[in-house]
């Protein structure tokens, strides 16, 4: 999208991430993504080390983590390539975060099916406790970003916030849910209705009721 | 109704555990020896037989697909299966719940799939939004080599098979099999030209098959039970068992498996607690995923849902993602937000979808609040006319065919929007 920019390569940002090196852990995670692709086909790992080194940013910044030009470097020399083909990747792809965000990055669906469930209600709790599209609040915590399906559809609404989604969500659990965030603990993931499990209908499902409570084996039905 | 014996997706909604010993307590991984020694041609007769066309989205038949794929390599040139989990057309969430709840389904349906293609390897392209579903797949995996099952001598049939995740990172185009090959290679989701067809140049140039989740998922149970029995259930030329996805305004949004053709009053009785408000106040549905277009109630009702079925009312039945909606909804911003999505998904690379979907947005959104001139709506009819067939890839039809079936349907409604905006501009 014409809307995803590099943050600007300044000193300050060499000096800060001019020495990015994957730490002892990532250095075998890095060597299990690039062993899945053939031989002379590194390049294929791009994705994956972007998202590690994502991650090992969030980890020293606590934050979900970004991709500063140097870091996107770096993953170009490890993986042989220009660094202009590894820059086209990560400003392609919405989940590689270009500038800073904040401890918890809040995507929000709004695509219709989740706007038929009451998205807007949920971007409306979001914005009441200070967030805006785009931004990351004051204090370093919530950065609120709409993202396109997340693919809850029978579960909306929803929201995605670092690597948990919250599904089934009225203004006040997600509400709830921040304010949890927000004070250090950990809210219950997937639906935030008491009486659902995944996506069977609320209220039970009306299919394969045998499997409720058993791991129950139909071949002998067969 | 489908009997829950004949349910394929048994751990849908993950009660019992996705693990091996549970999975293999299931049915998974029953003698897989077997259907492999059934013979890779037999196989793919059997598919073929079955009738199981493609659920990603375009119905194409699989077992048509897999005999594409070269019988020897001629040249050196390895084959492979890649598996489209990047499950991103708004409506559409099946795919998750089999990843998450019955991976081992998909391993087997890897192996069995990849074998009979005479593919080197499978890979599975998540997309990178479903971040627990591919934490659960790559440990799957790995019980899967643990105990012989892929891999070296897979399950001692002395074939040799990989299976190995690929995580995408936020490209709904990366969904379009060309994109995701130059995905996997590397590079930006932008699709390829075809032909050439993957079977004949794919992934790293070699003959590769793009298969949707759902499609492999149920070929093992395919194989144990006989085409006759997939065959068995839906109309003609629709067979077998799918996952249906029922979002928007039902009581119980869910997913099921049902029966091809099931009809759609059938559908939303049975398993969603019907329509919010009464089967009166239902408005119109998109059947497919948003790239179908609209049906109004009256048509949708006693409408079978299956291929042909929802052709024959002027729409399609897509991945089966069921997007109901009732007479509260504003439909013309219902459509204006896809359009938005389409906007927001295009890739860059052709000048129709690229400037287009920005063009039928930001039209569709002067339409929403009536702050247009009626012509504009037989203009933004035309524009959809010029991105629909003039582009790479199927993004442009998907995102002109919405808006096509909103002015088929209820132009008068969007006439009234504009007629009410230049009455209280007059006031």
């Amino acid at each position: 999208m014409a809307d995803r920019h590099l943050a600007p390569d300044t000193p300050e940002l060499r000096a800060r991430w001019g020495n990015f090196a994957w730490t002892p852990e990532h250095v075998e995670a890095a060597q299990a993504i690039i062993a899945r692709y053939p031989e002379g086909r590194q390049r294929s790992a791009v994705m994956g080390l972007l998202d590690l080194a994502q991650r090992q940013v969030g980890a020293e910044t606590q934050t979900q983590g970004w991709l500063p030009i140097p870091v996107m470097e770096f993953v170009a020399r490890e993986l042989d390539m220009p660094a202009i083909r590894v820059v086209e990747v990560a400003t392609f792809y919405t989940m590689y975060n270009l500038v800073p965000v904040g401890r918890f990055h809040v995507q929000i669906c709004r695509t219709t099916p989740c706007w038929l469930r009451g998205s807007d209600a949920i971007l409306s709790a979001c914005k009441a406790r200070g967030m805006s599209k785009g931004h990351t609040t004051a204090d370093g915590l919530f950065t609120l970003t709409e993202v396109e399906c997340m693919g809850n559809c029978s579960s909306a609404p929803m929201f995605q916030i670092n690597d948990d989604n919250y599904e089934d969500l009225t203004a006040d659990t997600a509400g709830h849910i921040l304010d949890e965030l927000a004070a250090g603990r950990t809210p219950k993931v997937g639906t935030q209705l008491p009486g659902r499990h995944t996506v069977e209908p609320l209220g039970g499902p009306t299919t394969l009721t045998e499997m409720v409570d058993a791991n129950h084996d139909y071949r002998g039905e067969w | 109704m489908l009997a829950d014996r004949d349910r394929i997706f048994t751990n849908l909604y993950g009660y019992q555990s996705w693990h091996l010993a549970d999975a293999q307590a299931r049915g998974d991984w029953d003698n897989t020896k077997a259907l492999l020694a059934q013979g890779q041609d037999h196989i793919i007769q059997e598919m073929k037989d079955s009738g199981l066309r493609g659920r990603g989205g375009a119905g194409f038949p699989t077992g048509m697909k897999w005999s594409f794929m070269p019988k020897e390599s001629k040249d050196g040139r390895p084959s492979f299966l890649v598996i489209n989990a990047d499950e991103s057309e708004p409506g559409s969430c099946k795919d998750r719940e089999i990843l998450r709840h019955d991976p081992h389904k998909l391993i087997e349906g890897a192996l069995v799939a990849g074998f009979a293609m005479r593919a080197r390897a499978a890979y599975i392209y998540i997309r990178g939004e479903y971040i627990r579903e591919a934490e659960v797949m790559l440990a799957a995996i790995k019980e899967a080599y643990d105990a012989g099952l892929i891999g070296k001598n897979a399950c001692g049939s002395g074939y040799d098979y990989d299976v190995f995740v690929h995580r995408g990172a936020g490209a709904y185009i990366c969904g379009e099999e060309t994109a995701m090959l130059e995905s996997l290679e590397g590079k930006k989701g932008q699709p390829r030209l075809k032909p050439p067809f993957p079977a004949g140049a794919g992934l790293y140039g070699c003959p590769t098959t793009v298969n949707n989740v759902e499609s492999i998922a149920v070929a093992p149970t395919i194989l144990r039970r006989g085409a006759a029995w997939f065959a068995g259930f839906g109309a003609k030329g629709n067979s077998g068992t799918k996952l249906f996805q029922i979002s928007g305004h039902v009581e119980k949004p869910c997913v099921v498996e049902e029966a091809m053709s099931i009809p759609f009053r059938e559908l939303i009785e049975k398993h969603c607690g019907g329509i919010r408000g009464g089967w009166d106040n239902l408005l119109c549905v998109i059947p497919g995923g948003s790239s179908v277009p609209l049906v109004p109630a009256a048509q949708i009702i006693d409408a079978a849902m299956d291929f042909d079925g929802l052709k024959a009312v002027g729409s399609g039945l897509g991945t089966a993602a069921v997007i109901v909606m009732d007479k509260s909804t504003d439909v013309v911003e219902a459509i204006a937000r896809l359009s938005h999505f389409y906007m927001h998904e295009s890739c860059g690379q052709c000048t129709p979808c690229r400037e287009g979907t920005g063009w039928m947005y930001r039209i569709m959104e002067r339409l929403r609040s009536g702050e247009a001139d009626v012509g504009e709506i037989d203009m933004l009819q035309q524009l959809t006319k010029q991105v629909e067939g003039h582009t790479i890839c199927a993004l442009g039809d998907a995102a002109a065919w919405p808006i096509q079936g909103l002015i088929r349907h209820y132009r008068p409604e969007l006439e009234r929007r504009i007629a009410d905006n230049v009455r209280e501009a007059a006031e």
